[in-house]
Formats: C-alpha cells, sequence, structure tokens
C-alpha cells in the first residue's frame, strides 16, 4: 500500500523539474509499478485478511479484529512468543560469540586470514534454511555421527529442541555478526588506542570507555539484524523439528497447508501481521542504528 | 599490542573453526558410512535419482529469470538516481527496503490470498488467464515475481555501492560529448564500470534463489531446495551428500566471485 502512494506524490514533481532532458523519473516508474503489484497486492492481501472474518453460515464477510485476537492468544501466543524467545538468545549468543571472532580477525595483520574468514562468512551466512538443517541431523541428530560416537543420547541431548535450534541458528547468526561488526572494528582507529594508553588508560579501561561506546551502535544494530535474521527463519525449523518447537512461522505455515480447521486462514495472516510488526519494529530500530556508527567510521 | 592477544585470538579461531567445520566432515562422514566400511553410494546415486534433474534445472531457470528480471528493473532505476532525478532516491530506497520487513513466511501468506482472489473473484474475467498462466507449474512466473521482491534490497545495495565507486555523470557526460546516443552511452560506458556491482547482485540473486525453501514449498513447487527436502524424509544419506555439495557449490560460486569483482557485499539474503 505504500509503494503505490509515492509515485502519485512525487512523479509531478520530477517530471516538471527535468522537462527538457530524459526524464529521471520513467526509467524508476518500472520498479514503482513492479513492486506495486508484487508487493503490494500481497502486502494489501496480509492487512485485508487480517481484519476480515468470514460467516461459516452466511459467507458473508466483515472486517472485525477478531483475527487479531484470536492470534495473540491460546496456542498462537506461544507459538509466537516461543519465536521471539528463540530469536533473542540465538542473537544475543551470536553477537556474544560473533564479536572476539570479528575482533581476532581485525586484529590480525594476516591479509590471507582475514580473507579466509570474511569469504567463509560470506558462505555459512548463506547456508541457512534445508542443507543446513540436514548437516546438523548427520552429525547431532538421532543417528548423527557425534551423537553415535560420543554417546550423546545417555547424557540426554536433544537435537530436535528448542536449544538444538539455537545450535544451529548460530550457525549462520555468528557469520551474519562477524560481516556487520567487522567493518566497526576496522573503524577503531589505532590512535585511538595509543592516546587512552598514553594518558594511563589500561586495555579493559580503554575497551571500557572507548571501543565499546564507538562499538554500541554497531553491536546493537548486529543484534538487531541477527533477531531479524532468526525471527523470520522457517525452512531451518520446518526441515529439523517439524512443530516440536512452537514457533510462529511453523504455525503460519501449518495454516496456510489447511493443517488445522477451517476458517483458521485469515488467523494465518493476522499471525503474519504481527510478524511483519515486529520485523517492522527491528528495521525502525536498526536502520537508525546504522546510520549512527556509519558516522564514526566515515569519519 | 598484536603480539600480546597473539594466543588469546588463536583460542577464539580454533573454537570457531571446530564449530564451523565439525558439522561439515560429520555431514561427510555421514554420507560415505556404510556398515560394510565407506560407500559412495550417496553421491553417485544423486543424479539417477527421480527429481533431481528437474528440480535443479527449475532452479536455475528460476534464478537467471530473476537476475535477468531484476536486473531490468533496478539498473535504469538505480542510473536514474544518480543522472536525472536524485529526488526519488528516498523512494527507491524505501520500496527496496520494504520487503526487508515482511518475512517471507509472511508474504507467501499475503501471496496465496491474492492467488485465491483468481478463482474466487475473477473468473469470468480475462485477468483469470493471467491468474493461471502465472501458476503454470512447468515455469512458475509467480515465484519469479516474489523472488524480484526478495532480491531488491539486496540488489539495491549492491548497485548503490558500485556506482559510489564511479562518477557516473562524468561518464555519460564524456560518451555524449564523444558522440554516444543515451543507449549506447549507457550500454559502452556506465554498464562496464558497474561490472563487478553487476556480478555481486547476480550472485547474491542465485544464492538467494537456490536456497529459496519457505515460498516455493507453500506454493507446491518443487525446486532445488524443495527437493533436497521431500528426498531427506525417505534417502537421508544422500540429502546430507546434496546438501554438502550444494555448499561446495555456493563456496566455489562465492570464491569466483571474490576473484572477479572483489567480493564487497557479502552481506547474507534472508534464508527464509
Amino acid at each position: 500500500m505504500t509503494t503505490a502512494l509515492p509515485r502519485t506524490d512525487v512523479a509531478p514533481v520530477a517530471s516538471a523539474k527535468r522537462r527538457r532532458r530524459a526524464p529521471g523519473w520513467l526509467a524508476v516508474l518500472p520498479l514503482l509499478v513492479f513492486t506495486a503489484v508484487a508487493f503490494g497486492l500481497p502486502a494489501l492481501a496480509i492487512l485485508d485478511g487480517a481484519f476480515t472474518t468470514k460467516d461459516a453460515t452466511t459467507g458473508a464477510t466483515s472486517y472485525t479484529g477478531a483475527n487479531m485476537t484470536a492470534s495473540l492468544h491460546g496456542a498462537y501466543l506461544t507459538a509466537l512468543l516461543g519465536s521471539v524467545k528463540l530469536s533473542a538468545i540465538s542473537a544475543v549468543l551470536g553477537a556474544l560469540f560473533g564479536l572476539p571472532l570479528a575482533q581476532a580477525v581485525a586484529s590480525s595483520r594476516s591479509r590471507a586470514l582475514r580473507e579466509a574468514v570474511l569469504t567463509a562468512s560470506g558462505v555459512l551466512a548463506n547456508f541457512g534454511g534445508v542443507p543446513l538443517a540436514f548437516a546438523f541431523v548427520a552429525t547431532l541428530g538421532n543417528a548423527g555421527v557425534l551423537t553415535l560416537h560420543l554417546g550423546l543420547k545417555d547424557s540426554g541431548w536433544d537435537l530436535y529442541s528448542f536449544w538444538g535450534l539455537v545450535l544451529v541458528y548460530l550457525y549462520f547468526l555468528i557469520p551474519l555478526m562477524v560481516l556487520t561488526i567487522t567493518p566497526a572494528l576496522d573503524g577503531l582507529r589505532v590512535q585511538w588506542r595509543e592516546a587512552a594508553l598514553n594518558n594511563g588508560a589500561t586495555g579493559t579501561q580503554y575497551w571500557r570507555h572507548v571501543a565499546l561506546p564507538v562499538l554500541a551502535p554497531s553491536l546493537l544494530g548486529g543484534f538487531v539484524l541477527l533477531f531479524g535474521s532468526a525471527f523470520a527463519a522457517y525452512a531451518t525449523a520446518a526441515a529439523m523439528v517439524g512443530s516440536a518447537v512452537p514457533l510462529v512461522t511453523l504455525q503460519i505455515a501449518d495454516a496456510l497447508s489447511g493443517n488445522v480447521l477451517v476458517g483458521q486462514e485469515n488467523v494465518a495472516l493476522a499471525l503474519s501481521l504481527d510478524m511483519v510488526l515486529v520485523a517492522g519494529l527491528v528495521m525502525a530500530v536498526y536502520l537508525p542504528l546504522q546510520r549512527r556508527s556509519a558516522r564514526w567510521l566515515d569519519a | 599490542m598484536a603480539r600480546r592477544l597473539t594466543p588469546w585470538r588463536w583460542a577464539v579461531l580454533g573454537l570457531a573453526a571446530l564449530y564451523f567445520l565439525v558439522p561439515l566432515a560429520a555431514s561427510v562422514i555421514f554420507t560415505v558410512d556404510d556398515p560394510g566400511g565407506i560407500s559412495f553410494d550417496a553421491y553417485t546415486k544423486i543424479l539417477s535419482t527421480g527429481g533431481f534433474v528437474s528440480s535443479l534445472l527449475l532452479s536455475l531457470e528460476l534464478a537467471v529469470a530473476t537476475i535477468v528480471v531484476v536486473l531490468l528493473l533496478m539498473v535504469p532505476a538505480v542510473v536514474a538516481l544518480r543522472l536525472g532525478a536524485p529526488r526519488l532516491r528516498p523512494v527507491v530506497e524505501v520500496v527496496c527496503s520494504l520487503p526487508l520487513v515482511v518475512p517471507p513466511i509472511a508474504f507467501v501468506a499475503g501471496i496465496v490470498t491474492v492467488l485465491k482472489w483468481g478463482p474466487d473473484h475473477l473468473s469470468r474475467t480475462p485477468l483469470f488467464q493471467t491468474f493461471v498462466a502465472i501458476q503454470n507449474p512447468n515455469f512458475p512466473v509467480v515465484l519469479v515475481l516474489a523472488y524480484v521482491v526478495m532480491a531488491l534490497p539486496f540488489v539495491y545495495r549492491a548497485l548503490d555501492a558500485g556506482l559510489r565507486a564511479i562518477d557516473v555523470r562524468t561518464l555519460v557526460e564524456a560518451a555524449r560529448s564523444c558522440g554516444a546516443s543515451w543507449p549506447k552511452a549507457l550500454l559502452r560506458a556506465v554498464l562496464p564500470n558497474l561490472r563487478g556491482a553487476l556480478l555481486n547482485a547476480s550472485f547474491l540473486t542465485l544464492a538467494l534463489v537456490l536456497g529459496e525453501f519457505t515460498v516455493a514449498q507453500l506454493l507446491g513447487y518443487q525446486p532445488f531446495a524443495v527437493w533436497i527436502y521431500n528426498v531427506g524424509s525417505d534417502q537421508a544419506q544422500m540429502s546430507v551428500a546434496v546438501s554438502v555439495l550444494s555448499l561446495l557449490v555456493t563456496w566455489a560460486l562465492l570464491l569466483a566471485l571474490a576473484g572477479v569483482g572483489g567480493g564487497r557485499n557479502r552481506t547474507a539474503p534472508s534464508r527464509g
């Protein structure tokens, strides 16, 4: 819906300014029309469906908040909270483990190591979905190589659980953190450290009072990005745990595949809207943070 | 200073290597492990398994179509932002960030609903034929539409970074004053300078489409990722073998890209 509005607002202004030369907005127009159709229509459908209920007997539709209310109760609420909890924990751990790894790379003088780790991070951050789930099932699943050789089963290990999912998610979240935070670490100038040390600060004090405050926006931005990434993930969880762990993405997929009561399709749309709201919140936090950290890095 | 940190750094790198390499190594062991010793059956059987070739071909076709469409839409737009319509920059930026706000699963829920409008409301109009055509199982155009939308943020970022490195206006003016027409100036002067960014954008889109599972599965199509998932239920070894191979292919592609284009923008597309 928002995609369609700017086109009508801005186009006349631009055309008035650029009447004589090849009008620039003409080149942008196909993109705007395309997104208005391919993105705008589904977005409208979510919004419309989330607030529509169909009367089972008469078939008449009406606008209500019933779906949204339903999506925030019972099993749906459990799934939503489960997703938030899983994403938050994985994102915190991903940020905590990603930072030292990125620092080890950024402070290294070896160009080869740096290139290797960054390239590997690029690949692994993309290595999500079904293949990742299967790789972990082969490693730590019930018949996994490590499970059998180390006898993990007797010690109560279960990959198809909440913490199993966290372990798997970290496999693409840590590389994502490394990619996000390395430019910020590169922006920490040696002079700042030298200045701090010359003034009598210890290494810890330097990190506490100089480096971390400068890094804070990037760190928080990285955390938020990781959260959004984990929150939206569906394929890994679907291939690994089925529905053993309640997650909002799995609930939506269930409802869409007709695995639940008839008439619940619109609850799936309401859940989708919940997800969009959370993801929107994530972006609203992330973008200003990114701009803030860019100020330090470009200076 | 760096010298004093060395043991600490090796510990961190070692732990990371352990965490990231063990699942890969274990996966390879898993695929060749056989009661009678070592067997490469899981790999040799892949080609002859039903659906492998057709699903891989479908994924590649979808990837090519998505790359062509997204570049045709984005390249003129981002070049125009530099040349003639800088005021539209915020609009394009917002449009290209919106897909990040709608997770793939929510996006596909919206698409399913829109596709239902076809039989429900439009069955007597010519639009209905369009709805049928874009859902053709041999080549589902609706997936291309969805993937183009999902690729927009990454393609925009890659192209914008590429354009920032060159002075488009000067290039075009130089070409124009040497007598080149507008299309020729763009094709012969601007695009060659954008080669790295174009490759980058294409790779990110390729990786996105090859790995995409959510939208395709819920719309009922079977490209590569969905095929791996379906095979996994009864042929565990082979599905892991294909997963390992797909990682190796992605790695090779990215290394090739890093060699050709400098590989600057590595941010991952969402994995659905």
